[in-house]
């Protein structure tokens, strides 16, 4: 009965007995939890303790202060947020679609489409879009909800396609509306499956985020760009650090997420 | 159709008049014009081999799958045509998976359609532990618990409160204790049977068990092939009389020793008790036992006689095998319905 489900992370721990006892693996559970958030302050405090220690020229100064750090994180996490909510709102809803008895016979050219979204290289896409559509932040946002479209698509389709029938037939059975189904039975099975591709969406978009520099959508890569452009290695370096502290903690952050909303009982 | 058996309450619960279901592409209909009344209060049991159109046929009756042609009837009403959601929620519907909502504790599994047909918190809970206590389920423990930490047998069990969360009058069930170890099935029978006699519900069973059949339903319909009634009529008859050829070879060899099972040792004339004989603790059966048990007893401890005895233990007769030889109905020597259930 048990619907077993692809996660992000490699295989989850299967419940070791009838009772959750609580005590070593919860402990190990917390341990795990702290890990990535003590180790990405480290590295920022090893970041602040290493720029402190350097004397920055004007140029370096220029780019490194508060403002500019602060400005660049809050455009990259606007860019981030904003594809991110627009690729589930497309692809949730699609994916449900998708696995409906009429439109199903579609799916295939979806997932086709969606995945050409993603094997094209995304500076390509970037600069693509930037010669057809213009440069800017909505130009990077499209960009990017095209390169992180498939996943959240995929794993919505597969959640779905790998809750199990006979739980749709009960529920069908005893009196349950199609509609109640999907919503009572169907997307809280599917959900941890969905979140898996939401977090996938999310890191990609973290990552991809820093080309944005190339559409004038500023983010983290304007840092690097600066760094790489005026040959200033402490710039590169902290753009570069922030970028990567910045997906991992998204990366954490959807983790406990997942966690908070996989439904209880699984 | 015979009307052997005189069962209180004979009005029709569930008739499907002529129903058939073709799929598009099949040249042979899945269910060729099938008429079939069941009666109120009665466990029929749609008995066949595998891809005979027993389980189509079930769920035609709650229109999961819908009928090509025909009418089907729930208590004189025609609800060919009503909706079938609201038509599934007066009927209870109960699977060998089980299919109990992984994601919901055992009350809301069990609460779903009562709040669905928009009763109040209070109502449900009360419902709820109403219907945990009936399978023998301590609400306290088992409501707040999820699916996986239960049993097999405590699954089937919450399967079954759940179908009958809405009160329906009919119920289901789909091979219900298929997928149970045998040990547990034959407990969790009996226990059908104690709640069936409590609750009188219209009970649709399907199954290729010839022995749950017979143990189980008050009729059984035996199906060939594209859902063709073989024969419809009381265990008893089918196990005696077996209308065509068909019928006798899918029950197979034993008939007469399955027959056993539907009388009780009770049913039988006994002997007077001689103090002369010693009462042999192994030689023993209770007057509610089957004499099927009896003829077990006999067997095991190679006695030709056993002593059998009333609820509490006390002796009240003596059985000899020539009694079981000579009441074993080769004729028509009907042991009219309703019989008591024997409970174990």
């Amino acid at each position: 009965m048990a619907t077993t489900v692809l996660a992000s992370r490699g295989s989850r721990e299967q419940p070791s007995g009838r009772d959750n006892v609580p005590g070593r693996s919860a402990l190990r559970t917390t341990a795990g939890l702290l890990f990535t958030p003590i180790l990405l302050s480290a590295v920022c405090l090893a970041l602040f303790a290493y720029l402190g220690s350097r004397d920055l020229d004007d140029i370096e100064r220029r780019s490194i202060n508060a403002e500019v750090i602060g400005r660049s994180l809050v455009e990259h996490l606007r860019l981030v947020a904003l594809s991110t909510v627009i690729v589930v709102v497309i692809a949730v809803p699609l994916g449900i679609l998708l696995t409906r008895p009429g439109p199903r016979r579609l799916a295939p050219v979806f997932l086709a489409l969606a995945n050409i979204g993603q094997a094209v290289p995304s500076v390509g896409l970037l600069v693509l879009l930037a010669v057809t559509a213009g440069i800017g932040f909505s130009q990077a946002v499209v960009a990017l909800v095209v390169y992180s479209l498939l996943p959240v698509l995929r794993n919505t389709m597969i959640g779905l396609q790998r809750v199990d029938r006979t739980l749709i037939d009960a529920g069908r059975g005893m009196g349950l509306t199609r509609t109640a189904v999907l919503f009572r039975v169907e997307l809280p099975l599917a959900i941890p499956v969905m979140l898996a591709g939401i977090r996938v969406a999310l890191i990609i978009n973290v990552g991809t985020a820093t080309l944005a520099v190339f559409t004038n959508a500023g983010g983290l890569g304007t840092l690097i760009e600066t760094g790489i452009v005026l040959n200033r290695i402490t710039i590169l370096l902290t753009g570069s650090i922030l970028a990567a502290v910045l997906a991992l903690a998204v990366d954490w952050l959807a983790g406990l997420a997942e966690r908070l909303l996989r439904p209880r009982g699984l | 159709m015979t009307d052997s058996a005189t069962t209180p309450g004979t009005d029709v619960m569930i008739r499907l008049d002529r129903v058939r279901k073709c799929y598009p592409g099949q040249a042979v209909d899945a269910v060729a014009e099938l008429s079939l009344d069941i009666r109120a209060g009665e466990i029929v049991v749609l008995l066949g081999p595998s891809g005979c159109g027993k389980t189509t046929t079930m769920r035609l009756i709650n229109r999961l799958i819908e009928p090509s042609s025909g009418r089907i009837f729930l208590d004189g009403k025609d609800v060919t045509a009503v909706n079938p959601d609201l038509l599934r929620r007066r009927i209870g519907y109960v699977i060998q998976q089980v299919g109990l909502f992984p994601h919901m504790t055992i009350g809301d599994n069990v609460g779903l359609i009562p709040r669905t047909l928009g009763w109040d918190k209070a109502r449900t809970k009360a419902r709820v532990d109403t219907l945990l206590d009936l399978v023998g389920l301590e609400p306290a423990r088992y409501r707040d618990r999820f699916p996986k930490q239960l049993s097999g047998g405590q699954q089937q069990r919450v399967g079954v409160a759940r179908a009958l969360a809405a009160d329906p009058p009919v119920m289901l069930m789909d091979e219900p204790f298929g997928a149970i170890d045998p040990v547990t099935r034959e407990r969790l029978q009996d226990e059908f049977l104690k709640l069936q006699a409590q609750i009188g519900k219209t009970i649709v069973i399907v199954t290729h068990d010839v022995a749950e059949a017979v143990k189980l339903g008050d009729r059984i319909a035996i199906f060939a092939e594209g859902a063709r009634l073989a024969q419809y009529d009381t265990p008893e008859r089918i196990l005696s009389e077996p209308a065509d050829e068909f019928v006798s070879s899918f029950l197979g060899t034993g008939t007469a020793v399955r027959r056993l099972g539907l009388r009780r040792v009770g049913d039988l004339r006994f002997e007077p008790l001689d103090g002369t004989r010693p009462i042999d603790d192994r030689c023993v059966v209770r007057a509610d036992q089957s004499v099927h048990d009896a003829l077990d007893v006999m067997l095991r401890t190679g006695s030709e006689i056993v002593t059998v005895t009333d609820g509490t233990g006390e002796p009240i007769g003596l059985l000899p095998f020539t009694t079981v030889l000579d009441h074993h109905p080769t004729d028509g020597d009907d042991p009219s319905r309703p019989r008591e259930r024997s409970g174990h």
